[in-house]
């Protein structure tokens, strides 16, 4: 592959059709990080977090009205009468802000003039994920991208992470709202005055915490004890929704947080041996500013990066260069997109990296120069192809590793896709295309089989379906 | 009657005491492999107590009002337990001594969230989340190579199946099949690719097993069975399937969410063992869920988020016909936490136990491979010899 082409595809999102290749591969990915667009137009159309939050509690609230003797409630289908109106119109209401929000989503990322920028976006977003496989998180993963990513990509680790743990779509995805210091003034009323066994018991919910050590930050070699999850869970108690009805005096985060001291657990807590004395929620965000400049952290996150710019087995050197860098400027992001992009290990000859369902499906509908994307049918095609946005199995993302994408029954599909996707397209000349995609990077089997192709529409869905647009 | 007494062992399971001796001249490190595992993972935690009625113990009828009369003219099983009436195939099953049933039990999760309890279940560790791959896909690297394809019917790869050794995965789609002049152009583009030309004929391959079948997606029970007997069947067809069952959820209305769920698996088993013809011998069928659900009815008809409940064994390979619960009792005073049914079993050991049975692991291998970090034993004796 020539640099040219790393750039495009390795870095980028692949070419826009008509793109003329950049001369200059590393400078033209250095200006991206002036250019890129935090709120580009189809997003900054699109709900907050607080408008999200704001949704979710009117929800709850009706649904607390609607409802008689049922507890634990999440399904659909099942609920009846006045609780089934409420679950059914919040749903469908979340379910159509998902889609427009995965519109909004692939709509940047096929119109930008920043793709290096973009691709750190869904690498970020995936690797503090908040997943829609958890239904009621639906209507939150679009803001949350929107909102706590896009306006952090080019700024501090520390802050992304600040701004991902406190967001309502986190708070909700983590079971962070169910968490209540033991020992706090709320606890003791409520399970004092607790008179029917069969309502729950409040108390403390590690997931939170355990994730942000596990996955987020430190890594799960970083060094920590379950003795340490449970006191970062303690003092993470308070932060929660603003404007729920049993929390009047919680102090607005704005952007659809609140913290409340009256759930929050009290005392000081013990970290790996570091002691926070402060008082509320600024003991968790003290908490949260030493992870985020931990050595663990840095050698976590240098891992995951040199994965996804040189290939599943991250060289050592890249990943030292990398943490060494993130130590030093304090986990600054543009800081390490220059390493990377100076690096010589992400040049290497070789499309080392097997695209995932959604980056294919960029790369394409940048290739084929598609203006207008159908929300609806974008989102069912991200779900034919195996990867539904935002919507990784657990809290750990989607796998960045070409096993977890190299599947037979995927790569049918991406054909049939390819098929669609060149039927719809009115390609002019594919040969030129393609090597518009791939500077003198296409391979002759690939060059071949366009030019023998009996259609431009074939030879457009063979260009799609060949093995230089499979890998990156 | 005796037959309610608590704590009563049902249908003989206590025999289990002396099945140190079920593998006596077995040669632990060969896997035999004319075997198939189906597991089908009903989500959304499937009410053991609907499944499998214990209507010879009065506070059931107390408890769950209007759904115990669905059992009224179903023939009870033994002294205790009726089978619903819309699981007609599996009772008949059931009665060729091709079925087990196992109640009252439940895997090492105790909260009640769906989205956790599928996790530990499908990952198999101890808590949601402490591992990050699936135990089906454990269980593959414990059988040979060359023999050990794994397949999930599903249009991704549930958690059940994901991690480090290789497995596919089809459904039906929507999508338009691309012709055979692309596929064949594009066959030809990837000789020189091993790994895409490695893919596509895969994939091409279980498409021919799967037959042209004209479905866009599961919906179709009938369909669906049929589909995974002749992705199993052939000799290089799956040796592990892994299927999903949804919409178990039955909060409200459930006397009618839940027939039609049980009638549509039992349709869908019915069609699969039709369609695995003589190699339905050699079949092990798991189905199992999160959780149970609670006892009494709540306001509206359905029930919530419960802990015990019940697994099915199904196939030719296995030692059925019978029941197997160290039965707690439905008083109040026998309930977990006031208000489920008390999980007396595991299910992880059930399940570790008729795997390492059927595949002739050694069963502690299977039992710290598949799930790690467990006290119980895994359950020997149900399968046949």
């Amino acid at each position: 592959m020539t640099s040219a082409s790393i750039a495009l595809n390795r870095f980028g999102l692949g070419a826009q059709g008509v793109q003329s290749a950049p001369d200059r591969p590393r400078v033209w990915l250095l200006d991206q990080l002036s250019e890129f667009d935090p709120a580009p137009r189809p997003i900054a159309a699109r709900p907050t977090g607080a408008d999200a939050a704001k949704d979710f509690l009117a929800y709850r609230a009706a649904q607390r009205n609607a409802r008689r003797g049922q507890r634990d409630l999440t399904s659909l289908e099942d609920a009846s009468d006045g609780l089934r109106q409420v679950l059914r119109g919040y749903f469908r209401g979340a379910r159509q802000s998902y889609i427009a929000d995965v519109g909004a989503r692939a709509q940047a990322a096929v119109e930008s003039n920043a793709p290096f920028v973009e691709r750190m976006v869904h690498f970020w977003s995936n690797h503090f994920t908040v997943s829609v496989a958890k239904r009621q998180a639906s209507a939150f993963a679009g803001p949350y991208e929107f909102g706590a990513i896009r306006p952090h990509v080019l700024g501090k680790f520390g802050d992304m992470l600040r701004a991902t743990a406190l967001h309502p779509a986190m708070l909700l995805y983590l079971d962070q709202l169910q968490s209540v210091g033991p020992n706090s003034v709320g606890a003791r009323f409520r399970n004092g005055r607790r008179r029917d066994p069969n309502q729950n018991q409040v108390g403390l919910n590690e997931n939170l915490a355990r994730e942000i050590f596990e996955l987020h930050t430190l890594g799960v070699d970083g060094g920590y004890a379950q003795s340490d999850v449970t006191e970062f869970a303690r003092a993470l108690t308070g932060f929660t929704l603003a404007g729920l009805p049993f929390l009047r005096n919680a102090i607005e985060l704005g952007n659809g947080v609140a913290f409340a001291d009256l759930v929050h657990e009290p005392g000081s807590r013990t970290i790996m041996g570091q002691t926070y004395r402060q008082s509320g929620g600024e003991q968790a965000l003290a908490i949260l500013s030493d992870l985020s400049r931990h050595p663990a952290t840095a050698r976590h996150i240098a891992t995951k990066l040199a994965r996804h710019f040189s290939s599943d087995d991250p060289p050592p050197s890249l990943v030292t260069r990398l943490e060494t860098v993130f130590l030093e400027t304090d986990g600054d992001l543009p800081s390490l997109y220059r390493t990377l992009i100076e690096a010589p290990e992400p040049w290497q000859n070789g499309a080392m990296k097997f695209r995932t369902p959604w980056e294919w499906s960029i790369a394409s509908l940048r290739a084929t120069g598609t203006t207008g994307i159908n929300p609806r049918i974008f989102t069912g095609m991200q779900s034919e192809l195996g990867q539904v946005v935002w919507g990784a199995p657990s809290p750990a993302g989607y796998p960045d590793l070409a096993k977890d994408w190299a599947a037979p029954d995927a790569l049918v599909r991406r054909i049939e896709v390819a098929a669609r996707i060149a039927g719809n397209a009115r390609p002019s000349s594919v040969p030129t295309l393609a090597r518009n995609l791939f500077p003198d990077s296409l391979g002759e089997p690939t060059a071949t089989a366009i030019a023998r192709a009996e259609s431009p529409r074939q030879g457009l869905a063979l260009l799609l379906s060949s093995p230089e647009m499979m890998r990156r | 009657m005796s037959m309610i007494n608590r704590r009563k062992f049902v249908a003989g399971s206590a025999l289990f005491g002396g099945a140190a001796l079920a593998f006596p001249h077995m040669a632990f490190a060969q896997a035999d492999t004319d075997r198939r595992l189906l597991f089908i993972l009903q989500r959304g935690a499937a009410d053991g107590l609907a499944t499998l009625a214990p209507v010879g113990e009065p506070a059931f009828a107390k408890q769950r009002g209007g759904l115990a009369e669905d059992y009224a003219d179903v023939a009870q099983l033994d002294g205790l337990f009726a089978l619903h009436p819309a699981f007609a195939k599996v009772g008949a099953m059931y009665a060729e001594g091709q079925a087990l049933f196992v109640q009252a039990i439940a895997s090492s999760y105790r909260e009640r969230s769906h989205f956790d309890g599928q996790n530990l279940l499908e990952t198999g560790g101890n808590k949601a989340y402490a591992l990050r791959d699936g135990w089906l896909n454990r269980l593959v690297g414990l059988l040979p190579e060359g023999r050990n394809r794994a397949l999930a019917l599903s249009p991704s790869v549930p958690m059940i199946l994901q991690g480090s050794h290789p497995v596919s995965s089809y459904a039906p789609s929507a999508l338009p099949q691309a012709d055979e002049g692309l596929i064949d152009r594009i066959a030809q583009l990837y000789e020189s690719d091993p790994q895409l030309r490695g893919l596509l004929s895969d994939a091409l391959k279980t498409r021919a097993m799967a037959g042209d079948s004209q479905m866009r997606d599961l919906r179709d029970a009938e369909s669906a069975g049929t589909l995974a007997a002749s992705l199993m069947k052939e000799p290089e067809g799956a040796r592990v399937m892994m299927m999903e069952s949804d919409g178990w959820d039955s909060h409200a209305g459930q006397r009618f969410q839940f027939r039609n769920l049980a009638s549509r698996l039992d349709t869908m088993m019915g069609a699969f063992q039709a369609e695995m013809g003589a190699d339905w011998g050699n079949t092990l069928v798991i189905v199992a869920t999160e959780f149970g659900r609670t006892v009494a009815l709540n306001g509206t008809g359905g029930t919530d988020h419960g802990t015990g409940g019940a697994m099915l064994l199904l196939g030719g390979a296995v030692n059925g016909g019978r029941i197997l619960a160290d039965w707690p009792g439905l008083r109040q005073g026998d309930l977990y936490e006031e208000r489920d049914l008390r999980p007396t079993g595991s299910t992880e050991a059930h399940i570790a136990g008729a795997i390492a049975a059927h595949f002739r692991i050694e069963p502690q291998l299977a039992m710290r491979t598949l799930f790690p970090d467990r006290t119980s034993r895994p359950v020997e004796g149900l399968l046949r010899a």
